[in-house]
């Protein structure tokens, strides 16, 4: 609770976490407030928002709820933003830890293939994996995870390589502490904050990624997301300029909010460990 | 003997997550012009503290009351202008002072007062706490302190230099900025410092980098750039205590040896009270924040009147003769 | 003649630094006879870490024997020589570097107990309190975190973690010299206390000659990597032979207490 506190002190931190919390809702309460299938018709065809306070933000091109839509769409992108950025700073954070403790060769194979993974932009990569393996939530968070890794794993490296020459960790090398414990328990959970203070910007990274996959038909078909949403109003962009604007305008401000939320989190962390 | 500066109630909290912690509390002191003076403790004794609070460099977030006190006539020195000794705010906000008759007294001021509010720019009033000493100038402009009229010396010689310039470069920063001296001018000081602290090789020395040299010669350097504009006070908190012993009796020695050469007072803070012994004529004992003890270097080793300050000095290790730990023979 | 606990023979590490190679170590031999303490005294740069550090295995030498407890302690590797570190350990100079910094005292205390199959799970808290008694801490010290104990609670709980595998030979690198003056008598006491109980030996290394004097039995003199002079500690302090020895003594700040007065 102190540390809540003390994260709610900038107001980056208040304004990100506001942001996300209202996001988080949106994904929670999706199924409660809006039953049934939101692919669904449920009204009159491109219904301008505002104008039926039971379809609040209109219908799209089908009649489907938008306003049902976009709380949906919200699940699946905070789903993949958050499974795919934790699945990249976790293999990263392992590649980077072996790498950086075990130093020699093993360092230099880990890091060509990390020099491998870096050079291909990240959303190309996404886009060849999917292309190849087919369209499906689990292939999309792969997909996203696979480009994302290497900033955890080159941050996670440098920082193990400092660790590794402190006292304590030659002091866990002399009561006989094996070499794989001694990086798993005693340097790696040293080396994350850094680790750590990338992954707002990973999950914004991963939720714009899935969305520009759906923009491009890549997406899962049977989710409702947000890009999707934004490639559908693509057809009426001129008659029905909402459709698009609206998803458009959610992802806006998830991304702001997650960048904020974790700005907040790396000024409160920050912060104590100089105290410390 | 006149005093330099007089230390009266002098108080010193830290504010931390809500809390106030005193580092230094009521603590009152004169130190005489010229005198080498050490200030021994042990760790949260506070004379890291008071040597801060005295150059200046409390954080912004310190808590100060009480006054120092400081003798202009002591602070005057041959050149031709003397600087007012008014220290400015931690964040380096500088204000003007005014300027007043010649011939008036050598005046002093106290944190937080000033004889004729007018004469001290509104700035200069609002600096409570943190400002030593005002005093009626003739110029309009003021100096800081740190630098021209104390030199400090800090334990870690590697955090006292900056990793990126030539050492040559960075005592001559100092004698460019408080001297005024140009480029080449100021490079020849420099020069002319590190073969008064008996840097090997000075004229290598000036464009070596500070990674280059020893624990023992950056400190040196450091004593060289804390002594380049002349002050009349030189600090030195745990200037010896990274270093070795052989390379720390060097370095006393040259502390000796460079304060009776240009008449500076000695403030040698230390944990070490054989070797505060061996430098200083008068030592003062910090416990908690408070002073204990204040007495010559004879009268606190051989008499001393507080219980601490005895089981300091039996606790100390030395190589004369003393009851010896007993040692049992290697079974 | 016995045979002794520790012999170091020929040890010797090289660096390269700016193209050229230098010597750290070179040379070196000593021995340490079981329950004695051998003081590495030298300026800073003269090897005496490193001599440490070798011994410890934490970098290997370039050439050189080390002889431990009648075996040939560079031949092991991989899990024989985690096993027998648990007869050699080490106490550092900073005690909360020598730490993680998320570690509580009891988490410390646990490790090496684990490691070596010492204490099974349920006995791990008692012997946990035992050590920290036998170190002159209170047990209810066990669940802090070592970032909130005093300089010399920390150092006592690195003592204990070091005899925590009942080791023959410690390694103390400057343990007492970031210590307060009043604090280092009392860990020095206890460092004889366990030595003259368990029959513990030391290697100390130390710049202080003050503390050698009080705590070791022989003492070596290092310079530039090489010993330029050893034997009985008292005895080389009171008349040192080599120059290194004789600036040594010379620098060592002296504190006349002349009583009469």
């Amino acid at each position: 609770m102190n540390g809540l506190r003390r994260l709610l002190r900038t107001p980056e931190a208040v304004a990100g976490t506001m942001i996300l919390a209202v996001l988080f809702a949106m994904a929670l309460s999706a199924s409660l407030i809006f039953p049934g299938d939101p692919q669904a018709i449920a009204g009159p065809a491109l219904l301008p928002p505002f104008q039926d306070w039971s379809l609040p933000f209109g219908t799209d091109r089908l009649g489907r709820d938008v306003l049902a839509e976009l709380f949906h769409g919200a699940r699946t992108s905070l789903a993949v933003g958050l499974v795919a950025a934790g699945a990249a700073l976790v293999i990263g954070a392992v590649v980077g830890t072996l790498a950086g403790f075990a130093g020699g060769i093993v360092d230099e194979v880990l890091m060509r293939i990390t020099d491998a993974f870096q050079t291909v932009p990240g959303f190309l990569l996404a886009l060849a994996f999917v292309s190849i393996v087919g369209p499906s939530l689990g292939v999309v968070v792969a997909a996203i995870a696979l480009g994302a890794w290497t900033g955890p794993a080159r941050v996670a490296r440098a920082e193990v390589l400092s660790i590794r020459e402190r006292d304590y960790v030659a002091g866990a090398h002399v009561i006989g502490m094996h070499p794989l414990e001694i990086a798993f328990r005693e340097v790696l959970p040293n080396a994350l904050p850094p680790v750590l203070a990338l992954s707002s910007v990973i999950v914004a990274a991963a939720i714009l990624t899935e969305a520009a996959l759906s923009f491009l038909g890549l997406g899962d078909p049977n989710r409702v997301t947000w890009g999707g949403m934004i490639a559908e109003g693509r057809a009426v962009l001129r008659t029905a300029p909402f459709l698009s604007i609206i998803p458009g305008i959610a992802l806006v401000l998830t991304v702001l909010g997650v960048y904020l939320a974790g700005e907040g989190v790396v000024e409160t962390t920050a912060v104590r460990r100089s105290l410390s | 003997m006149t005093a330099l500066l007089s230390i009266r109630d002098l108080s010193v909290a830290y504010r931390g997550n809500g809390v106030e912690v005193p580092a230094l509390q009521g603590v009152s002191l004169e130190i005489e012009a010229g005198e080498r003076l050490a200030i021994i403790g042990e760790s949260g004794s506070g004379k890291s503290t008071l040597a801060l609070a005295i150059a200046g460099l409390l954080p912004g977030a310190a808590l100060v009351r009480g006054t120092i006190e400081w003798s202009v006539s002591q602070l005057q020195t041959s050149r031709s202008f003397t600087p007012p000794s008014v220290l400015p705010d931690i964040s380096l906000a500088r204000g003007e002072i005014g300027s007043f008759a010649v011939g008036s007294p050598p005046a002093t001021l106290e944190i937080g007062e000033s004889s004729d509010d007018s004469a001290i720019s509104p700035l200069a009033r609002e600096m409570s706490g943190r400002t030593e000493g005002g005093v009626k100038e003739l110029q309009p402009k003021f100096v800081p302190l740190l630098g021209r009229d104390i030199g400090f010396v800090f334990q870690d010689p590697s955090a006292s230099l900056d990793p990126v310039m030539a050492v040559g470069k960075q005592i001559a920063e100092v004698a460019h900025t408080h001297l005024n001296l140009g480029g080449p001018r100021a490079y020849a000081k420099a020069r002319t410092l590190l073969e008064r602290v008996r840097l090997p090789d000075p004229g290598a020395a000036m464009r070596a980098y500070p990674h280059q040299l020893s624990g023992g010669q950056k400190q040196r350097v450091v004593i060289a750039a804390a002594i380049a504009a002349g002050p009349r006070l030189l600090i030195a908190d745990e200037a010896t205590s990274a270093l070795d012993t052989i390379v720390q009796a060097e370095i006393v020695s040259l502390i000796r040896r460079l304060v009776a050469e240009d008449g500076m007072t000695l403030l040698f803070i230390s944990h070490d009270i054989a070797l505060a012994a061996e430098l200083a004529e008068r030592i003062a004992v910090f416990r908690h924040g408070k002073l204990l003890e204040l007495g010559t270097t004879a009268e606190i080793v051989n008499a001393p009147r507080h219980a601490y300050t005895r089981a300091l000095l039996d606790a100390h290790l030395g190589l004369d003769t003393g009851p010896l730990r007993r040692i049992g023979a290697p079974a | 003649m016995s045979t002794p606990l520790l012999a170091v023979s020929g040890l010797t590490k090289r660096y390269r630094r700016g193209g050229k190679a230098v010597s750290a170590v070179n040379d070196v031999s000593f021995a340490i006879e079981p329950g004695e303490t051998l003081a590495l005294a030298g300026p800073s740069g003269s090897g005496k870490s490193t001599i440490a550090r070798l011994v410890l295995r934490l970098i290997e030498p370039d050439a050189g024997t080390i002889q431990f407890e009648g075996g040939d302690f560079r031949s092991l590797g991989g899990a024989a020589l985690r096993a027998k570190r648990a007869r050699l350990q080490m106490v550092f100079q900073d005690p909360l570097a020598a730490f993680n910094p998320r570690a509580t005292v009891a988490r410390v205390l646990d490790d090496p107990l684990r490691i070596h199959d010492l204490a099974s799970r349920t006995e791990r808290p008692r012997r946990i309190a035992a050590l920290l008694e036998r170190v002159g801490l209170a047990s209810d010290l066990a669940p802090r975190a070592i970032h909130e104990i005093s300089g010399g609670q920390r150092q006592r709980v690195a003592i204990a973690r070091a005899i925590a595998t009942n080791p023959s030979l410690i390694v103390l690198d400057e343990a007492v010299s970031a210590l307060d003056v009043s604090v280092r008598g009392q860990i020095l006491d206890l460092l004889l206390d366990l030595q003259a109980t368990e029959r513990i030996a030391y290697l100390f290394i130390s710049h202080d000659l003050g503390v050698v004097r009080a705590i070791a039995h022989r003492l070596a003199i290092l310079d530039a990597g090489r010993i330029d002079e050893s034997g009985d500690a008292r005895a080389v302090i009171a008349a040192p032979q080599s120059a290194i020895g004789k600036a040594l003594v010379a620098a060592t700040p002296r504190l006349d207490r002349n009583t009469a007065l």
